[in-house]
């Protein structure tokens, strides 16, 4: 069986996990935004209470393994009477585990933000509120953007644990074909050459654009 | 150690309430005193200069004024209130941010790097404060703000970043933000030191006519001491986190009493 033959078997298949992955990889993603958003400000937080739940959670999060993460997700928490569809548990966990990283990203970049500018927003008489919004946060926009570059493509190539709670995603797809034709060589290298173009050449290239983006607005560029 | 503060009135009042009253202020970095029960009253339209050596304290004076360092002891007063301090059943208790933020409205500043935001064009720098800050509509809050800018001849760069303004250009889009809210107290931070020479001129000129013009009071910490000679009602220098010495410029500059004032003017004039 030559290769084109084993895709033009297996690749509509390959290319559904692929759908699937790329879902997957998207909805995390913006957990992961929202986690990191959240408890980095919460890191920088007066209130020490607030602060600690903060560090608590990055703490496990980062502190555990992703995979155990997502088995308690979808294995434990049940047994709490907190059920999950797979779907749903799949890109929790991967969200939750990389906003925790995401976290001290935003933290650091906050705290990069000039002493000046805080100063500015002061004598501005603004709100703490109104000065982290509208002050702080979009110049710390910028100098975390190529951190995230890192993060977004550890994100897409975390979502392959979730064929471990068989959601049918690529990795999934590509075992099952692996299990049923011993194509091991063209199976799983089919699958590194897919998570390398998806991150090479869509998430590499659109994290460098919103960088770009982002640098002209501030009016660096 | 706390202060017993039923020394300090509750509120100045009177016919001759200065603008701003420092009374008995001492502000420290751990064993570092910066400031020594700092006594200082600047007059409503007072132009004051503080100039001495570093490490005197006078950047802390206007910091303090802003907000932007707490004090150890004593009281700040602003327009007859005071601004570290609220009233609370006839005693002086430490301010919360809601008291600050009402008393603060009154003091605006300029600081020596500019601190324009770099994401809003010079128009948005000015304008944001009258948004967010005084609640302004936008056409109002675009109006006022380039009247400010039009007055500190940069009314043509209302739509340029930051980055492409020189910093004689930063610095007064610094000075149109902050009188775009209308204090009564304008504090000026060193705000030629970062500059290069041969554009002073245009900040310097800024201040000079808001000496002319407006009733505000100003307070200045600077190194430009022919500038500081020309403009100010007052001068004082600072020593050790005291005022050493204080008077018109013509007395301070011309005959200074205090051996200290002498050693440093004539050390400044040495090095120009």
């Amino acid at each position: 069986m030559t290769y084109i033959e084993f895709l033009q078997v297996h690749g509509s298949r390959m290319a559904d996990g692929t759908v699937l992955t790329v879902v997957q990889f998207l909805l995390a993603t913006v957990v992961a935004v929202v986690v990191a958003v959240l408890f980095g400000l919460m890191r920088l937080s007066r209130n020490p209470g607030v602060r600690g739940v903060a560090t608590v959670y990055i703490e496990i999060f980062r502190g555990t393994s992703l995979l155990v993460q997502l088995f308690w997700i979808f294995f434990v928490l049940p047994l709490f009477g907190l059920n999950l569809d797979k779907f749903v548990a799949g890109f929790l966990a991967v969200g939750l585990n990389m906003g925790a990283y995401g976290a001290e990203l935003v933290r650091g970049a906050i705290r990069a933000v000039p002493r000046g500018q805080w100063e500015a927003a002061v004598a501005l008489n603004m709100t703490d509120r109104k000065r982290m919004w509208r002050v702080i946060l979009p110049q710390a926009l910028v100098i975390m953007l190529p951190p995230w570059g890192n993060l977004v493509i550890e994100i897409l190539k975390g979502t392959a644990l979730v064929a471990l709670i068989s959601v049918a995603d690529l990795m999934f797809e590509v075992r099952q074909i692996n299990i049923a034709t011993f194509l091991s060589v063209q199976a799983f290298g089919t699958a590194l050459i897919v998570y390398y173009v998806l991150a090479r050449f869509l998430v590499t290239p659109f994290m460098r654009a919103l960088e770009r983006f982002m640098s002209r607005k501030i009016g660096r560029a | 150690m706390t202060e017993d503060m039923s020394r300090y009135p509750l509120r100045l009042e009177g016919d001759d309430v200065p603008m701003v009253r420092f009374r008995n202020v001492t502000k420290r970095y751990g064993p570092l005193v910066v400031l020594n029960q700092l006594d200082l009253d600047v007059s409503t339209g007072e132009m004051v200069t503080i100039i001495g050596p570093s490490g005197s304290g006078k950047t802390t004076v206007l910091r303090m004024l802003m907000t932007l360092e707490t004090i150890d002891s004593g009281v700040i007063y602003v327009d007859g209130e005071p601004l570290t301090h609220m009233e609370r059943n006839g005693q002086l208790l430490p301010a919360s941010s809601k008291h600050i933020r009402r008393i603060r409205s009154k003091i605006g500043m300029c600081f020596q790097h500019f601190n324009l935001f770099p994401h809003m064009t010079a128009l948005g720098n000015c304008m944001e404060g009258l948004v967010q800050v005084l609640g302004l509509s936008r056409r109002e809050a675009e109006e006022r703000s380039m009247e400010l800018l039009d007055m500190v001849g940069l009314a043509e760069k209302r739509d340029e970043h930051p980055s492409r303004l020189s910093g004689g250009q930063q610095q007064r889009v610094a000075i149109a933000r902050a009188l775009a809210m209308r204090p009564k107290v304008m504090l000026f931070d060193e705000v030629t030191s970062a500059l290069d020479p041969e554009v002073i001129s245009e900040v310097t000129n800024v201040i000079r006519r808001l000496v002319g013009a407006h009733d505000l009071t100003m307070l200045m910490v600077t190194h430009q001491m022919g500038f500081a000679k020309e403009i100010s009602d007052r001068v004082c220098f600072f020593f050790n986190g005291a005022v050493e010495e204080q008077g018109t410029p013509a007395k301070l500059f011309e005959n200074p009493e205090r051996e200290r004032t002498r050693q440093f003017l004539n050390a400044v004039l040495d090095a120009n």
